[in-house]
């Protein structure tokens, strides 16, 4: 039979909240798993895990949309977030953030045209000592200049094309 | 690769077997009362004493009962838990079946800030290996009336959620808006049940002391404050890093230790925090003076602190909740200002306008976070005000 996205996107759901538990406190963890799998949070899963739950579709999105790292629009594969407090921004994170929109061609707060690469700020991620520090999904990368910029970006993109690394893009 | 300079730690020869059997061999009350008779208090930076608040949980007469960590380190310039995750999370889990026998929890919940989830995997390897040693699950150490287990909850990249009621507002599927107190979460905390909230170093302190003895933990810092400190040390220094110095050291002592002597100003506390200059160098750390969670970000005397103060109110602008008005309308205001100023824009009269926002803030926000919004605006305009006024666009501050 054929199985259309939606039906698959519920069945995943449901499996969660089995896993998660039917309750309102399961509502992050459901939430994070779906941001890590489709890097955001569709309004067809916000209606899902609302009915689930038990719960208004809109506490759903209320959640989502309070958290940082929590999306309702799709982001890139990779979201590269560059940390902008005060300990980084002494030790030089504007070069760092302006190379990462030269190498992308995409300002802060976009996302490239072919769905890689989002660029973000985020605030203090506890790497002050070692600044400027910036995340790409789970990954962090500490005392970063101009020039690793390019390595990171390299790194990222080795995950994409016919020579795909094979393995899971967090 | 993530490689902190640490200084030398109190934690590196705790005996945490050793802890766990001493305090779990004890009585509830003896556990509760050893920590209050060690005076520590909470390590977050609001300090209030673990003793009482275990013990007003401990009181409780439900059947549910949490003990949470408080691992949602958001300070700017605080990652000295995220060290104590790397390398002494067993001291950590530790502490928390301690506080959980204490206060007569069943469950431990460990909020691990979203930043933090590359530690993740390594923590739930240490509880699997807390599970097999039976010190964790059914029946711990063979104890009939005590069952704990501990879990990670992550967090989402919300500053906000490191305020307690706001933290459990986040673990029970909500927007991590803080609540009214009272009621304390020690009352009606996480579900509705008492709730004991710790940080994650007071945590790592409780093993310590119930393996070095209360009387060891007392007889460091100074009366008010007793014990030693975890610093987070980053700026203008020659070694950032991570330092256990004792309560009431003066800022100068820990410059000289850090190598940032020739520092012209130091925040303190981190963004919430306040910032200290040169001439208040011989002022004490410690909650009878200067209050802090542990945050010391060093500012060199090149450093522009118009800069510095605009920074950290983008940071409140960005992190407010939007709960209550004097936080949410409040920080914008002053942020604007300071842009102002910095373009050469802005009267005495004006900076006095949003010196008396900020002291409004601090009255009337609902939570920390707003109360403490203004405080380094207010910091620094008080102590630099040359710095800040008089501005024009093309030179900055420099002639």
């Amino acid at each position: 039979m054929l199985q259309s996205e939606h039906d698959l996107m519920r069945c995943e759901i449901e499996t969660l909240v089995e896993k998660l538990g039917r309750e309102r406190s399961s509502l992050m963890p459901i939430l994070h798993e779906m941001q890590r799998k489709y890097g955001y949070i569709p309004s067809f899963a916000m209606q899902v895990i609302a009915d689930e739950l038990g719960i208004h579709p809109v506490e759903v999105y209320s959640v989502t949309s309070f958290y940082a790292f929590l999306k309702d629009v799709p982001g890139g594969k990779f979201t590269i977030r560059v940390c902008n407090t005060i300990s980084c921004d002494m030790a030089g994170k504007d070069r760092v953030a302006r190379q990462l929109e030269a190498e992308l061609g995409i300002k802060f707060g976009q996302t490239t045209p072919d769905g890689r690469f989002s660029l973000e700020y985020t605030a203090c991620m506890g790497m002050c000592d070692q600044g400027p520090a910036l995340l790409v999904n789970d990954i962090v990368f500490t005392r970063v200049t101009p020039e690793l910029v390019h390595q990171i970006l390299e790194e990222c993109r080795g995950h994409f094309g016919i020579y795909a690394i094979q393995e899971e893009v967090h | 690769m993530i490689t902190s300079h640490v200084g030398p730690l109190t934690y590196e020869k705790v005996d945490v077997d050793k802890a766990l059997k001493a305090a779990l061999n004890k009585s509830r009350s003896e556990v509760i009362g050893t920590v209050s008779s060690s005076g520590l208090k909470g390590r977050g930076g609001a300090g209030f004493p673990t003793g009482v608040k275990w013990n007003l949980c401990a009181a409780a007469q439900n059947e549910h009962k949490f003990l949470v960590c408080n691992a949602d380190e958001g300070e700017p310039g605080t990652f000295k838990d995220r060290i104590l995750l790397t390398d002494y999370a067993k001291l950590v889990f530790a502490g928390m079946v301690i506080g959980g026998y204490a206060i007569g929890a069943t469950k431990g919940l460990i909020y691990l800030r979203g930043e933090y989830q590359y530690l993740r995997a390594q923590l739930e390897e240490i509880l699997e290996a807390l599970r097999e040693d039976k010190l964790l699950g059914f029946n711990i150490l063979g104890k009939d009336d005590f069952s704990f287990d501990i879990e990670i909850r992550m967090g989402a990249g919300a500053y906000v959620c490191g305020e307690e009621t706001a933290l459990i507002e986040s673990l029970e599927g909500h927007r991590g808006e803080p609540r009214n107190r009272p009621p304390y979460p020690v009352d009606t905390g996480f579900l509705g049940q008492p709730t004991a909230v710790n940080n994650v170093e007071t945590l790592a302190w409780v093993t310590t002391i119930f393996d070095k003895g209360a009387e060891w933990f007392k007889g460091q810092g100074t009366e008010k404050s007793p014990g030693l400190k975890i610093f987070s040390v980053s700026g203008d220094c020659k070694q950032p890093g991570v330092y256990e110095l004792p309560f009431g050291v003066s800022v100068a002592d820990l410059l000289k230790t850090v190598g940032g002597e020739d520092a012209k100003a130091v925040q303190i506390g981190g963004a919430s925090g306040h910032c200290i200059p040169a001439k208040d160098f011989g002022r004490k750390i410690g909650f009878e003076d200067i209050a802090t969670g542990g945050s010391v970000i060093v500012f060199g005397p090149q450093r522009d602190l118009l800069e510095v103060a605009i920074n950290f109110m983008e940071f409140f602008s960005d992190e407010s909740c939007g709960q209550c008005t004097p936080c949410r309308d409040g920080c914008p205001v002053i942020l604007k200002g300071l842009e102002a100023f910095k373009r050469g824009e802005c009267s005495i009269a004006h900076l006095h306008e949003l010196r008396r926002l900020g002291e409004t803030m601090q009255l009337a926000s609902k939570c920390g976070l707003g109360q403490s919004a203004a405080n380094a605006f207010l910091s620094i305009t008080e102590h630099f005000a040359d710095e800040v006024l008089g501005r024009n666009q093309s030179n900055g501050f420099k002639e």
